[in-house]
């Protein structure tokens, strides 16, 4: 090669690349996977400092505001010049033929969107104790009838996209720690299935047969009945993910148990037995750095399942149940068809579950592709 | 190639068999086959693919275990020991004197490790006392030695090519001192001009650490270059086991006739006289009766089907499974065609 033409800098790089680099770079140039990740990453981030960039806490409401359509905010005012984002205060009429609530704006007070409002109190990422949000309005003349409801308020009159913003902090962690936790013990009990084969193999996949053949919507209608109701409903709710992950590592398992089979011929592990290094270092250096790639695909493909799992049993009500807040919780309020038909804004947590779940797919779609980089 | 004079006994290798049993039927890979091996010698094994060569060759090892059989190992100041059944306190010690070579240099390097670490493993394995710092300077000394360009140790396997691969491999298997190496088809993923640059690299190795192989390969000509006695192997059998001059000159066996027949000479003069196998290879799991070649062998009578031929010693080192191998007068190859001559 060096005969050719001189070693870039670029071929060094590749000569050292680990697995990782190689995989990172491939993913790099996947442009949905990586915009799916921004994306995520946005999404954690907001789930992060929900109670910073949400105008209003969980606890607070507005009976006017009851099931408000979003608000419309203005740039320009009535002479046409532009005076910078506000939003006048809503009132409605019941409209007697329909029972419809007609909304309207009261031009009476301009309320001006602010930057770093002053609002209620709250923990910043349970440390610091501030009253600064994101965003807020100021009246004009002090006015403080007036709420900023983005995608509109819900049946008690609470902000939905405040309430969207504390649901993902569940909807978006939940589901981690399920799938986490199958993932360990997916690979775990994979792993002996898949290095000693024989008997041991044998017990593990009558086990995951007779787990995987149970129906997991009864399973969970059971759990949450047995669970105390003193328990607090997020802790009640983790609980529950616990118990469902100790059920759902089946699947994972097996894809381990396979991928060892296959790796535990490759030469490089033989080599590994000859030169005398123990069965447990041959596993963690050598089988699970092996099929590592693999595993992180199927993680990426596993978590949107979970909280498509946490969403829809929240929606039957065995999940979260309100006062607590998942996307699932909203979209439980949303079941009459009432709501559909007359407040079609409150299924908007569906598009961020939507939203959500395409880009793990996309995302896992593109570390699949990087996940083998010497090929 | 080695001292003649001084005969150690390093291995013996006893009714070694290995059959891989299934639901329905048993695959015999490795029957009854039995050979010693002295020290600083090179071994030769020959056959057909799927005649067992490699199964042989993890047996010894013990990567696989073996179903019956014995291989002695005369350690350097310890009484002998049945490698195949030492427990594994004993395994940890002697472990490191009987290594190989695998014969993929693609896949017998974990990808995901830096050759570093590859050539380390065994020493971190095997010493787990010795310092990081020791370990990377005896990583570096057998790098060298093999031929690695010491620079290029971080890099990952993928950076490197087949022939500096199979130098990796065989780093790995020398880093720790071993005594005998089995070398499983070491350079038959190589090209030919790196066959030779390793086969060299290889002999210079043994010179210098007195080494003994076990050198296993398909290919007569390598084995022939480098071994002092070869074995060859038909259908998990060893049919015959010599001196390699003798073996190739003078067979014994029908069937090393047929190989040596067919071993190509670098000269577009000679005439070559092929003879020819006919027929495949029998399944393994259902071999013929009597002599397993019998149902391939120009020299067939009635004899061949109905007993098994021993192994014996016909000649001082010679050894021939074959009813007639005394009566039988056949053609070897011939060392005044070609090249060869130069060969020792």
């Amino acid at each position: 090669m060096s005969l050719f033409h001189k070693k870039t800098k670029t071929d060094e790089d590749y000569y050292l690349a680990s697995q990782w680099k190689l995989m990172a770079r491939k993913l790099a140039h996947h442009k949905l996977a990586r915009f799916s990740l921004v994306l995520l990453a946005i999404l954690y981030l907001l789930a992060l400092l929900a109670p910073f960039v949400a105008p209003y806490g969980l606890e607070s409401y507005d009976s006017t505001y009851k099931n408000s359509k979003p608000a419309t905010v203005h740039f320009f005012d009535e002479d046409g010049s532009f005076v910078g984002p506000y939003i006048y205060a809503m009132t409605y009429v019941n409209n007697p033929e329909t029972f419809k609530r007609d909304w309207s704006e009261d031009t009476s007070e301009k309320y001006y969107v602010k930057l770093f409002v002053e609002g209620e109190e709250y923990k910043l990422l349970g440390i610091f104790t501030t009253n600064i949000h994101l965003y807020g309005v100021v009246g004009e003349y002090g006015g403080t009838s007036a709420k900023l409801m983005i995608f509109g308020g819900d049946s008690l009159g609470r902000d939905l996209f405040s309430r969207m913003l504390y649901g993902s902090q569940i909807s978006l962690t939940i589901p981690l720690v399920g799938t986490l936790l199958s993932f360990i013990m997916g690979i775990i009990l994979g792993s002996i299935s898949g290095y000693f084969g024989g008997w041991v193999d044998d017990i593990i996949q009558r086990i995951i047969e007779v787990l995987s053949a149970l129906p997991t919507i009864p399973l969970w209608m059971a759990l949450s009945a047995a669970i105390p109701a003193s328990v607090p409903v997020a802790r009640m709710y983790l609980y529950i993910t616990v118990i469902i992950s100790f059920i759902s590592w089946t699947g994972l398992a097996r894809v381990v148990r396979g991928k060892f089979i296959s790796l535990k011929n490759e030469e490089f592990i033989m080599a590994a037995q000859v030169a005398g290094v123990s069965s447990a270092k041959i596993m963690i250096k050598h089988m699970v750095p092996g099929f590592m790639s693999y595993l992180i695909v199927n993680l990426t493909l596993g978590i949107p399942s979970m909280i498509i799992g946490e969403t829809s049993m929240s929606y039957l009500g065995l999940g979260m149940r309100a006062p607590a807040t998942s996307w699932g919780v909203l979209l439980q309020e949303t079941q009459d068809i009432t709501s559909l038909a007359q407040y079609p804004w409150r299924l908007i947590p569906l598009a961020a579950v939507i939203l959500t779940v395409l880009a793990f797919n996309f995302l896992g779609d593109g570390v699949r592709d990087a996940a083998d980089p010497y090929k | 190639m080695s001292e003649q004079t001084e005969k150690k006994k390093i291995l013996e290798i006893k009714n070694l068999t290995k059959d891989f049993p299934s639901k329905k039927v048993t695959v015999h890979a490795v029957s009854d086959v039995s050979f010693e091996v002295n020290e600083g010698e090179t071994i030769g094994i020959v056959g057909e693919s799927g005649c067992g060569k490699t199964t042989l060759g993890r047996c010894i090892v013990r990567a696989i275990p073996t179903t019956s059989g014995e291989v002695i190992y005369y350690p350097a100041d310890q009484e002998a020991v049945d490698f195949l059944k030492i427990d594994k306190k004993r395994m940890k010690e002697l472990r490191k004197d009987i290594q190989m070579i695998f014969q993929n240099p693609y896949s017998s390097l974990d990808p995901r490790m830096t050759v570093l670490d590859i050539i380390k493993e065994p020493l971190a394995a095997n010493f787990p006392k010795m310092s990081k710092k020791e370990m990377e300077e005896k990583v570096m000394d057998i790098a060298g030695k093999v031929g690695l360009n010491v620079s290029y140790l971080k890099r990952y396997p993928h950076a490197f090519s087949g022939g500096q691969r199979q130098r990796i491999g065989i780093a790995r298997a020398l880093v720790i001192n071993p005594r005998v190496i089995v070398c499983d088809e070491a350079v038959s993923a190589l090209d030919v001009s790196i066959q030779a640059q390793v086969i060299n690299l290889l002999k210079d190795l043994q010179s210098d650490l007195n080494l003994t192989y076990i050198f296993i390969s398909h290919d007569l000509s390598v084995v022939e270059h480098i071994s002092d006695k070869v074995g060859v192997m038909y259908l998990g059998r060893m049919v015959e086991f010599s001196e390699t001059e003798a073996l190739f000159s003078k067979p014994k066996h029908p069937y090393t006739e047929a190989l040596m027949s067919a071993v190509p000479v670098a000269d577009p003069e000679v005439k070559m006289e092929r003879i020819p196998l006919e027929g495949e290879v029998p399944n393994p799991a259902n071999p013929p009766s009597g002599c397993y070649f019998h149902t391939r062998c120009r020299y067939c009578q009635e004899k061949c089907s109905q007993a098994m031929p021993e192994f014996q010693e016909i000649e001082p080192g010679h050894f021939v499974a074959c009813h007639y191998a005394g009566e039988l007068s056949l053609k070897g190859f011939d060392y005044s065609k070609g090249e060869e001559k130069d060969g020792e």
